[in-house]
């Protein structure tokens, strides 16, 4: 039967197959959509390497000599920090330090408190310091880590003035003077510091917690919590697997990645800030925390504790540093180095409850303590001149690590191993 | 959301009026589960509401809400405007809300009336254009926007919240104008130009008031999808803040918890809301 | 032409232009500009350039699967739960609420004047471990010490139906609204008792507004991420939060728009499946509605 189509294909069927089915209209709609596509694949989205600001490229000594001699005094700057980093008056709006600062040197501070995590914060002046602009800030507030290794990369910071660093080469601890991620401290100052440990409640546990193994036990599946960064999480991770952070490699990652898998189905989950309030209110009873949190929980719960962890515990700095296109670097250069004396350091510390940048301050508490006329106060300073998590003894520190170091071209197998842990 | 409120409200309240009430047939004894879900239903949509009510009321020394109670007290109502970046954030939505209604409503009467009223070549497609516009997931509308904005250069602020409210929220307007445009008698307009009106005196004497409950039916939608926008505001936003945003960054910043104004600030919202909903009831069945 | 005929040809266009241009520059060009970056290469210190790179899309298919297949299943699951819910309650309000049927819908939709934001919150304290649901619930000995409502899927599943349902309701109760009592009449004529009147009459008349009411609450439910932020944990996280940390956190641009086209296309095929399934091809004239 040659010649012949089989029935299903009768002629009709093959001309409609067969028959362009695209109108004009659709086709001039389609034209008009690949055109506008092939003008957007002609775009391209610009990098941030290297934009820096008055001071572009590598600045030199001379040059950043040059830059701040020609800096006059303005008598104003912008302060952004975190909440509840400042001294407080009778109000919460009131700080006597800036107060004393105001009239020792006639400059008056604009203090805000905007950052409240440094990815948000730095995902938040990324473009505006990229496209040129200043962001209205003279002092920034970031911690050591992936964001203020960022800002050192694009040239986004302006390195500081060191022939007005007196008071911070006098008085400093050598925990932040010449860090391991600023050698130096070409760019930055240490604000406060801190210890990432481990928040509980002993009364829901039943016994004490000691080190991170113990956040591997079953009993306490669905009560644990965990951060959601990955520097916090690994370095948490290694400490548990006896490696210092600081001096990983990609093998110990890996085991690192190991840990934080097992412990994954007992995590509640993986807490921004918010693991405070969780572990106030009981949902948590163990959780990854910050020495200054746990500090301010305990007035309404005293039940909570902090420990640092057994096997070892992080410690990180929150640097002051001064963003390019800044209005203000000389006033905010002469308050940088202001807070280093021991009396405004004091008053600082007794506010913010994290581990104050000069040791000095510890014998002025005492004196306080000592001096002090009110029971209340007697305790008051006898607590914070005696306290650990302000003042760690050298025992402690050997067991305090700082963060990985990571320049931004090495971060994918980084990300690509903790990611998962706390995205899924 | 209230994104089907305006027509639907307006409809119903219509119908009452239009509709006798149906003669009753069967067994005097009527089924007591139906009426027994919906109100526990009612009341399960009610009850953080009520949460919200009583924690605004709820005494508590520090800048976040406490989680024990701890005695009544109006304090916040006197505190409300302490929180100065809260205060900020309020502003903000409030004021991108009312442009955002504004522009929205004058762009959209214009596609409605079009719509409704005109049959041409690429009503369809225009329709089509906004029914993607409705059925995109907001996470994409949002994300897409910030692309363009990457792509371009363009810093993202107070600007392109504005751009992005009016983009989502401008075919909730049309759809609902051109509902109104449905029962629109063309016999009025012509009317109007037979006795020698043109046509923009006709829209605005004649077409815009009879479609006017619409036109604020759209509005309000407008106006209630910009004020509680979090997505698509987050991801176009920059640095500058809205109301939604805060409460959202608070909660899960600082240890947890938001300041208590924010408690009190939604129940003046929703009081305010509940005012501006009967208002429109009792007008509209004062009306014609 | 007269000038009039002319002015009357061109008169809907230029209504509709201006409102049109805003949708054309702020919908569709982002839609195909986001095309374009998800093709591109390149980090964030670098910059990105256009190499029609595809294959991001089956690297962000294998990464995070994971999250897709889970945000469809909640969102599934919502809806079908949304639907259970609203169904019963339109059918309330449409056939037995009288003179009082719009006075129930605004009680019912009064709770969504409140930002979504607060009401979510307020569910996380409801919810907590010793918040006043589990409280209630381990003084009834129906839970234990280590039971626990937030930071699992039935939390996330929870906050979504709660926070979506007016989706649901309302375009089942205007379809409801819709059908004549004449027709319920005329089926009792018939000797049709009130179970085959519902199954026979009622519910085919009511399947638009059914099929209008999953179309408006899938989309959005599957693609919510907030609810899943707020109430859930470790192992609930959506497409959403994912998309949203490759933009900001990571910065991964071409990663992110692969990741929101892929979500996309899944919900469209999902959509029009459905339309199939149900033999409409009138979706335009239902959603409209």
């Amino acid at each position: 039967m040659t010649g012949e189509l089989p029935p299903e294909l009768s002629p009709d069927l093959i001309r409609g197959l067969t028959q362009p089915r695209v109108s004009r209209r659709s086709a001039l709609k389609f034209g008009g959509l690949s055109a506008l596509g092939l003008a957007l694949s002609a775009c391209s989205i610009a990098g941030t390497k290297g934009k820096g600001g008055n001071l572009g490229g590598r600045a030199w000594r001379d040059e950043i000599d040059k830059f701040w001699s020609e800096q006059k005094k303005k008598g104003h700057f912008d302060f952004e920090n975190w909440p509840l980093y400042m001294d407080q008056g009778a109000k919460a709006s009131d700080h006597p330090s800036l107060n004393l600062f105001t009239k020792q040197t006639g400059i008056t501070v604009t203090y805000r408190e905007d950052i409240s995590d440094n990815s948000g914060y730095y995902g938040k002046i990324a473009p505006q310091l990229s496209a040129g602009q200043s962001i209205g800030a003279d002092i920034i507030v970031i911690t050591n880590g992936f964001e203020l290794e960022n800002l050192f990369e694009r040239d986004w910071l302006i390195p500081l003035d060191q022939s007005r660093m007196t008071n911070f080469y006098k008085y400093s601890s050598e925990l932040v003077r010449d860090p391991s991620y600023d050698r130096g401290n070409v760019y930055t100052m240490a604000w406060q510091s801190g210890i990432t440990g481990i928040g509980y409640n002993p009364k829901l546990i039943g016994h004490e917690i000691t080190g991170w193994k113990d956040l591997l036990d079953p009993k306490l599946s669905g009560k644990i919590g965990m951060f959601n960064n990955s520097e916090d999480l690994a370095a948490a991770a290694m400490c548990a697997l006896g490696i210092d952070p600081e001096r990983s490699t990609p093998s110990d990652w890996t085991k690192a990645a190991d840990w934080l898998k097992k412990q994954r189905p007992l995590v509640r989950k993986y807490y921004d800030q918010s693991y405070a309030d969780a572990l106030a209110k009981g949902d948590l009873w163990a959780t990854m925390a910050w020495s200054g949190d746990i500090f301010l929980k305990q007035a309404d719960n005293p039940d909570l504790k902090f420990v640092i962890p057994e096997e070892g515990g992080v410690i990180w700095t929150d640097n002051m540093c001064i963003p390019v296109h800044a209005q203000h670097p000389l006033d905010a250069m002469i308050y940088m180095d202001y807070v280093y004396q021991p009396k405004i350091a004091e008053m600082l510390a007794a506010y913010i409850n994290y581990i104050t940048p000069v040791p000095a301050v510890q014998p002025l508490f005492a004196k306080e303590a000592k001096d002090a006329t009110s029971k209340a106060d007697k305790d008051t300073y006898a607590t914070l001149a005696s306290s650990p998590l302000i003042f760690p003894k050298p025992a402690d520190f050997a067991r305090l690590h700082r963060y990985r170091v990571l320049p931004s071209k090495e971060r994918k197998a980084w990300n690509a191993l903790f990611e998962p842990i706390y995205q899924s | 959301m209230t994104a089907l409120v305006g027509p639907t409200l307006e409809e119903a309240f219509e119908e009452d009026r239009r509709r006798a009430p149906a003669p009753r047939r069967g067994s005097a004894r009527r089924g007591w589960l139906l009426p027994i879900w919906g109100w526990v239903v009612i009341l399960w949509l009610s009850s953080p509401i009520i949460v919200m009510i009583v924690f605004g009321l709820n005494d508590g020394r520090g800048r976040v809400v406490s989680t024990k109670w701890n005695g009544l007290t109006l304090k916040w109502y006197a505190q409300l405007f302490d929180n100065a970046d809260l205060t900020t954030a309020l502003e903000n939505s409030i004021t991108i809300a009312l442009l955002t209604t504004i522009i929205a409503v004058v762009l959209g009467t214009l596609m409605g009336v079009a719509l409704g009223k005109f049959r041409f070549r690429g009503s369809g497609s225009v329709t089509l254009l906004l029914f993607a516009n409705i059925a995109a997931p907001e996470v994409v509308l949002g994300a897409a926007l910030l692309s363009l904005f990457l792509s371009a250069n363009i810093p993202r602020g107070y600007g392109t919240i504005l751009i992005a409210h009016v983009m989502f929220s401008l075919a909730y307007v049309v759809v609902t104008v051109r509902a109104r445009m449905a029962g629109l008698d063309p016999a009025m307009e012509e009317a109007a130009r037979d006795l020698g009106a043109g046509p923009f005196v006709t829209f605005f004497r004649v077409t815009l008031p009879i479609i006017m409950p619409g036109v604020l039916a759209g509005g309000l939608l407008a106006f209630a999808l910009s004020i509680d926008d979090y997505i698509i505001t987050s991801f176009n936003n920059g640095s500058t803040l809205t109301f939604p945003l805060y409460v959202y960054g608070a909660s899960q910043r600082n240890g947890g918890g938001v300041p208590p104004q924010v408690n009190v600030m939604g129940t003046i919202i929703f009081a305010f809301g509940v005012l501006v909903a009967l208002g429109g009831a009792v007008a509209s069945r004062r009306k014609t | 032409m007269s000038a009039l005929r002319i002015r009357r040809r061109l008169a809907p266009y230029a209504l509709v232009l201006p409102g049109w241009l805003w949708l054309v520059i702020f919908f569709v060009v982002p839609t195909v500009s986001m095309l374009s970056v998800s093709t591109m290469t390149g980090n964030d210190l670098d910059g990105f350039k256009q190499t029609f790179h595809f294959s991001t899309y089956s690297d962000a298919w294998t990464q995070y699967h994971v999250q897709i297949l889970r945000s469809l299943r909640y969102g599934l699951a919502a809806t079908v739960i949304c639907l259970v819910i609203a169904y019963p309650v339109a059918y309330w309000i449409a056939f037995r609420g009288g003179r009082y049927k719009s006075s129930l819908l605004f009680l019912l939709l009064l709770p969504f004047f409140v930002s979504f934001v607060i009401r979510t919150q307020s569910w996380q304290f409801m919810l907590s471990d010793h918040g006043m649901v589990i409280g209630l619930l381990r003084d009834l000995h129906l839970a234990g010490d280590h039971t626990q409502i937030l930071q699992t899927s039935t939390a996330v599943v929870g906050g979504l139906v709660y926070n979506f349902l007016p989706f649901t309701v309302l375009p089942i109760y205007v379809a409801l609204e819709r059908v004549d009592p004449a027709l319920l009449e005329a089926g009792s004529d018939l000797y049709a008792n009130k179970a085959t009147a519902f199954r026979k009459v009622v519910l085919p008349l009511s399947l638009p507004g059914v099929f209008a009411a999953v179309l408006l609450t899938f989309v959005p439910v599957a693609s919510d991420y907030v609810n899943a932020q707020i109430l859930g944990g470790s192992q609930t996280t959506m497409i959403g939060t994912v998309i949203q940390t490759e933009y900001f956190t990571n910065l991964n641009y071409p990663l992110a728009a692969s990741l929101s086209f892929i979500l996309m296309g899944v919900l469209l095929i999902g959509i029009f499946l459905y339309a199939r399934l149900l033999g409409t091809d009138d979706v335009l004239e239902m959603a409209a509605r």
